[in-house]
């Protein structure tokens, strides 16, 4: 590795050539602030927030873009660059609403922290703000204009994470805002609602739609029974929000916490997870079998199933009809759950926490009303539980232990790593070896298939001499070039993971928000670390597998049958819909 | 038509074309075209939207009924330059100079001068206070002292045929380039020349070909910048109308000094007459082998391609212009890196301004020693101006680099119009600034406008007068700015939003003095941290400005007043009753009942009534209305 040595404020430091001023900085002890910088998603110099002294050059230069040379010298915090960078966030908050005390992101706001971080209490520009109309026609994310910085994270992460890039620039001038073209709202267009663009947006211009209160006169409403799920990445997640370290598990305070709240039931999405592996796993055996679509695609993701019926609307064939675990932990809360024990499912209230934002928009899809009734009646994502704990005033850090309810309370160590990418599919293969060849795996963790953020992972298992190639993926960049080789037929996958989300759920859009500087400080991607927490997870489980579990045994013997049986379909499986990429009336 | 096979042959095409018009070099007609007369029409936009390409129709058909088609060519040219005549028609050999022609001039012009041999005198140029008609264009003062290189050909040959562009020494200087010089010697000679680019920062074009030659890639691109945006600048678009051919000449030399093969012209959508000449030229040049595979047999090849701005300003800065010749939204990138090292999709590029290229032909048949001998120590060569605001003569002017303000104005631009006071020169655009009378002496150059507290920009020259309110002309440009800005950094998106508030505010008379402070703390705030030129420069207007005119900013602030009754909220309209005889005119006609009076009783004006539209001062024939 060839190293230069560069000066900053008269500290020398030796890095990488091809490292950025901004790097350097933080090498010699600096940081120096930024706002549209992301690490690994946005290098713009776009901002003028990170703006530094070069010596030699004539205008104070972006260091997030601003490359290392041998001799380098720099000054980052001089008079001109205190001014220039003061100004600048000024000029921000000169068309920034002050509403923090309201605001969703007050405290772990970007801008709120850069302006307290130059001084400024007073904005000494003033003038016309910004009026454009918000749009929260979408059932999971809410767009407000009025607080974009323009940064264009949210176009970065879009457009080259997600490569769905249905967010850029449009206006000019004052008016210039990032939003998808023509001023469209995020339901008329092939949005997946996956929710990557909150996750990188620093201020509160892109959030959830915010379902909390929703849940709080559910709670409030004594006829209502209300349960609820949480998903395998949320027990992970959820402990960020309560300072705890990235990937600690937290299952045990997490279903104290519920309790406390006055959930009737805590139950575990866990739980349908195995049920998924069960349908999904036989699923994939029938097709084999009786030569149905190869390869079969899972269909967990709800921000993958929506992109599949915008993009591939021929393709749909190939994705599973299994459900997905939320779906199936409510389609069966108001049908198995009553039967045992013995509740009116009329009276049942279903909400399920997780770390998506798409699951909203799967909760609200009409055809997922198997039940009799609406099968999950609210979705939050960890970061609106967060807000709920905190609502309560619940101690999380220092609450005790406690286990979920049953009958749908129990998961396997299967069924946790459902949270990261290849874990469904690591799942299922557990499960479908043993269940073809009738011998026990020889070793559960199946590392080719655990893959990072952004990367393809192929591997072939031998299930008894027949060789079964699979194809994991993760975000929909990457699922794009898979699809691209299932339509063109040269796919020799029999099955394929697909999951929305960089690195699986621990980097879904309803996860807590990493700022761009911890982003930059972590040893480690978080969601690496997050993703590390679940196989922790994995490996501590007594029952690892999820044909093992016994509650699921349990509801095959005493209520579905058998999978892929006629109550499985019924309950179980879903159908998709051919969508085009824009639900507008000029559409033809 | 074959393609030419070598340098020689072009030399033999350019003897026998330039016979075929010799005529327009005041000689006797040649074998090789028995027209006596050659009549130029000028087809560039300026003439062609008053009509003049009508006027071509008309002349060619009552020729043909006067059988005197064969006798007379009609030949369409590029820009003359001096626009407000318009449409303008030069006869040759004589050199005749016709302006405001008309189609109903046209039967006269045959009959009287094509046929009869006299001059039309009523269509010919009076020269101002000599009460004489100009016979032709050298008696004009208008193009007295200017000096034509980068317009050479405009004006004087067809540009939609590239055998009248070979004629005036097209492609000579590509083929002595591609014949006798080595890439390195192609770049030192453009060093020696001098040149700098036309396009607004003034950066030596030797050293940014150098620069791009340096880097070493598979794939290289030359890019022209046509998107000129300034209001009110038509140079390159002149050029291009006029003399398409040297553009493209200039892009292969380059090529062939940096190694690229492949170039693009950005030009706005806007140039509909410009694209469709290069669309022209292009074909042509191919056609002929000038552009293409192994131009003139030398081995080396070079095409071109043309990519359509949508009109936006920023795409004129070099980076915004690639990221827009690359399909994205036409925003500026921060530099380093270079487009000499990673420029159009990454490769290794240099993007040059339209006028500048026009000059780089010349460079290579006259020599870099001739260009540097024009000029002033820095800055060589000659610049193009669009000259238009309070000036008698409007048009496009090219002076050698070093020519005064007050040449360009007073001798060239024939003073100001009405007898009214000479207030501002604004040049270089929405970057430039407004410099006072004290600086009509300055030899213009890009360091002496700087130096003046303006800049050259790409060649903007805005005459105002006293009736020009100053902050009201900043306003102007910052409104420009603020329309144009891409919006990607927040210093101009919303920088210069903030800026024109204020001076909105105190073009309004509500502005108070901090308001100044806030200007000067905005100026200095966002031209030290916007992303690109266009932003870092958006401040100069104020600046400038307030550095010769403060005192008017202040009048608006403390005394309420606009000193140039301009600014329509600190205006107060009166009747003098002296001079009102009471008419009733401006009563009758005023839009809002704001002025009462008997008939032959002087009139008064109710200030809480007027909306200061100007009709009672247009009515009155007694001068008795005035603003204060």
């Amino acid at each position: 590795m060839e190293m230069v040595n560069v000066m900053i404020d008269g500290v020398s430091v030796q890095v990488e050539a091809g490292s950025t001023v901004l790097q350097a900085a933080q090498k010699a002890g600096i940081n120096i602030p930024t706002l549209c910088y992301l690490k690994d998603v946005n290098q713009l110099g776009a901002c003028r927030v990170c703006l530094v002294e070069v010596k030699g050059a004539k205008a104070l230069q972006p260091s997030c873009v601003y490359p290392v040379r041998e001799g380098l010298e720099v000054y980052t915090n001089t008079a001109k660059v205190r001014e220039a960078r003061k100004g600048v966030v000024e000029l921000l908050l000169s068309n920034h609403p002050s509403d923090c005390l309201n605001c969703v992101r007050s405290g772990n706001c970007e801008l709120q922290q850069l302006a307290h971080q130059m001084g400024i209490r007073k904005v000494r520009f003033t003038g016309e703000q910004s009026t454009f109309p918000v749009d929260d026609r979408s059932v999971a994310i809410v767009r407000d204009p009025n607080k974009c910085v323009y940064c264009r994270r949210c176009e970065a992460v879009c457009k080259n994470v997600q490569g769905v890039n249905i967010l850029g620039g449009i206006g000019r001038g004052f008016n210039s805002i990032v939003g998808p073209a023509f001023g469209h709202a995020l339901d008329e267009i092939n949005c997946t609602l996956c929710g990557q663009c909150i996750n990188v947006c620093p201020t509160g211009a892109l959030a959830e739609k915010d379902d909390t209160q929703k849940v709080w006169d559910a709670l409030a409403d004594e006829s209502k029974h209300v349960v609820v799920q949480f998903s395998p990445a949320v027990r992970i997640a959820i402990s960020e929000e309560f300072g705890l370290p990235y990937g600690t598990i937290s299952t045990g305070k997490l279903v104290a916490a519920l309790r406390r709240m006055g959930f009737n039931k805590v139950f575990d999405t866990n739980w349908s997870a195995d049920l998924t592996i069960m349908e999904e796993g036989n699923e994939l055996l029938d097709r084999l079998q009786n030569g149905g679509t190869l390869p079969m695609i899972t269909s967990c993701s709800p921000g993958w199933v929506k992109y599949c019926e915008n993009h591939y609307p021929e393709q749909l064939g190939h994705l599973s009809t299994a459900k997905s675990p939320q779906a199936m932990f409510g389609a069966m809360v108001k049908t198995y759950y009553p039967q045992t024990d013995g509740i009116d499912p009329a009276s049942i209230y279903s909400v399920s926490v997780m770390p998506c934002t798409a699951k909203k928009y799967e909760a609200a899809r009409p055809e997922l009303c198997d039940s009799g009734y609406r099968d999950v009646d609210a979705v939050i994502t960890v970061r609106e539980m967060a807000r709920m704990i905190k609502q309560a005033g619940i101690d999380f850090v220092n609450l005790p232990d406690e286990e979920c309810d049953a009958p749908m309370g129990l998961g396997t160590g299967a069924a946790t790593i459902f949270g990261t990418t290849g874990g469904v599919m690591e799942a299922a293969l557990r499960t479908v070896y043993e269940v073809v060849t009738g011998k026990t795996l020889p070793r559960l963790e199946l590392e080719d298939v655990r893959g990072t953020m952004g990367e393809i992972k192929e591997a072939t298992i031998d299930l008894d001499g027949t060789p079964v190639k699979v194809a994991v993926a993760n975000t929909l960049a990457r699922a794009k070039e898979i699809m691209e080789e299932v339509k063109a037929g040269t796919a020799d996958y029999t099955f394929i993971e697909i999951m929305a989300c960089p690195n699986g759920c621990v980097g879904g859009g309803g996860t807590p928000i990493v700022d761009a500087l911890t982003r930059t400080k972590l040893p480690e991607d978080y969601r690496a670390l997050r993703a590390k927490g679940l196989y922790n997870d994995d490996e501590n489980l007594p029952i690892r597998k999820s044909h093992e579990n016994p509650f699921i045994t349990a509801v095959y013997e005493n209520f579905l049958g058998e999978p892929l049986g006629h109550k499985s379909h019924e309950l179980l499986h879903t159908h998709y819909t051919p969508r085009k990429k824009y639900n507008l009336e000029c559409n033809d | 038509m074959s393609k030419i096979a070598s340098f020689e042959e072009l030399k033999a095409l350019q003897v026998a074309e330039r016979a075929k018009i010799a005529v327009r070099d005041g000689q006797a007609p040649t074998p090789a075209n028995l027209a006596k007369h050659h009549v130029l029409i000028c087809a560039g936009t300026g003439c062609s939207s008053s009509n003049s390409m009508e006027v071509k129709e008309a002349l060619e058909k009552q020729l043909v009924e006067a059988g005197l088609d064969n006798e007379i060519d009609v030949v369409k040219t590029g820009c003359f330059g001096f626009c407000s005549l318009g449409p303008i028609m030069v006869i040759y050999p004589e050199g005749t100079f016709y302006h405001h022609v008309k189609v109903e001039d046209v039967a006269e012009i045959v009959e009287t001068h094509l046929k009869g041999g006299q001059l039309v005198d009523r269509l010919l140029y009076d020269i101002p206070g000599q009460n004489k008609k100009a016979p032709d264009m050298s008696h004009i003062p208008f193009f007295q002292k200017q000096k034509r290189v980068a317009l050479r050909n405009c004006g004087t040959i067809n540009p939609e045929d590239i055998n009248e562009a070979i004629a005036h020494d097209a492609y000579q200087g590509l083929g002595r380039a591609l014949t006798s010089m080595t890439p390195a010697e192609v770049i030192a000679e453009v060093e020696k020349s001098g040149i700098r680019g036309r396009g607004g920062a003034g950066f030596p074009t030797g050293k940014k070909w150098k620069f791009a030659a340096g880097y070493q890639a598979p794939e290289k691109y030359v890019v022209v910048n046509a998107d000129e945006g300034d209001p009110g600048a038509f140079m390159d678009r002149s050029v291009l109308e006029g003399d398409p051919h040297s553009i493209l000449e200039a892009m292969a030399i380059g090529g062939y000094a940096i190694g690229a093969q492949h170039g693009f012209i950005y030009v706005r959508a806007e140039y509909p007459i410009a694209v469709h000449r290069l669309e022209i030229a292009i074909a042509q040049a191919r056609e002929l082998g000038l552009l293409g595979e192994n131009i003139m047999g030398s081995g080396f090849s070079f095409d071109v391609d043309i990519r359509l701005g949508a009109g936006a300003f920023v795409c004129g800065e070099e980076t915004a212009l690639l990221t827009s010749v690359e399909g994205k939204r036409g925003e500026p990138r921060p530099r380093p890196p270079f487009p000499a090292e990673k420029g159009l999709w990454g490769v290794p590029t240099f993007v040059n301004n339209v006028e500048t290229l026009a000059n780089i032909p010349v460079i290579f048949t006259k020599g870099g020693d001739w260009f540097a001998s024009i000029g002033t120590a820095g800055s060589k060569g000659t610049k193009v101006f669009a000259m238009a605001g309070k000036v008698n003569n409007i048009g496009l002017v090219e002076v050698p680099m070093g020519t005064t303000l007050r040449e360009m104005i007073y001798d060239i631009g024939g003073g100001i119009p009405n007898g009214k006071e000479f207030k501002a020169a604004q040049t270089g655009g929405p970057s430039g600034g407004c410099l006072p009378a004290s600086a009509l002496d300055t030899e213009i150059d890009f360091d002496t406008l700087v130096a003046a507290g303006s800049m050259m920009g790409s060649g903007g020259l805005i005459v105002l007068d006293e009736t020009t309110c100053m902050v009201d002309i900043a306003k102007f440009y910052l409104e420009f700015t603020q329309d144009e800005s891409c919006g990607k950094c927040p210093p101009c998106r919303i920088g210069t939003k903030r800026m024109l508030e204020i001076l909105d505010k105190i073009t309004r008379g509500e502005g108070t003095m901090e308001d100044i402070d806030n200007l000067e703390t905005l100026a200095r705030t966002i031209s030290s941290s916007a992303l690109c030129a266009l932003g870092q420069t958006a401040p100069n207007p104020i600046l400038a400005t307030l550095k010769f005119f403060r005192d008017e900013y202040e009048a608006h602030i403390v005394d309420k007043t606009c000193p140039a009754h301009v600014c329509k909220k600190l205006l107060r309209y009166e009747i003098d009753p002296e001079k009102c005889k009471g008419c009733t005119a401006c009563a009758r006609n005023c839009p809002v009942e704001a002025i009462e009076g008997a008939v032959r009783e002087p009139h008064k004006i109710d200030p809480a009534k007027c909306i200061k539209c100007g009709t009672c001062i247009e009515k009155c024939r007694f001068g008795a209305i005035s603003r204060a």
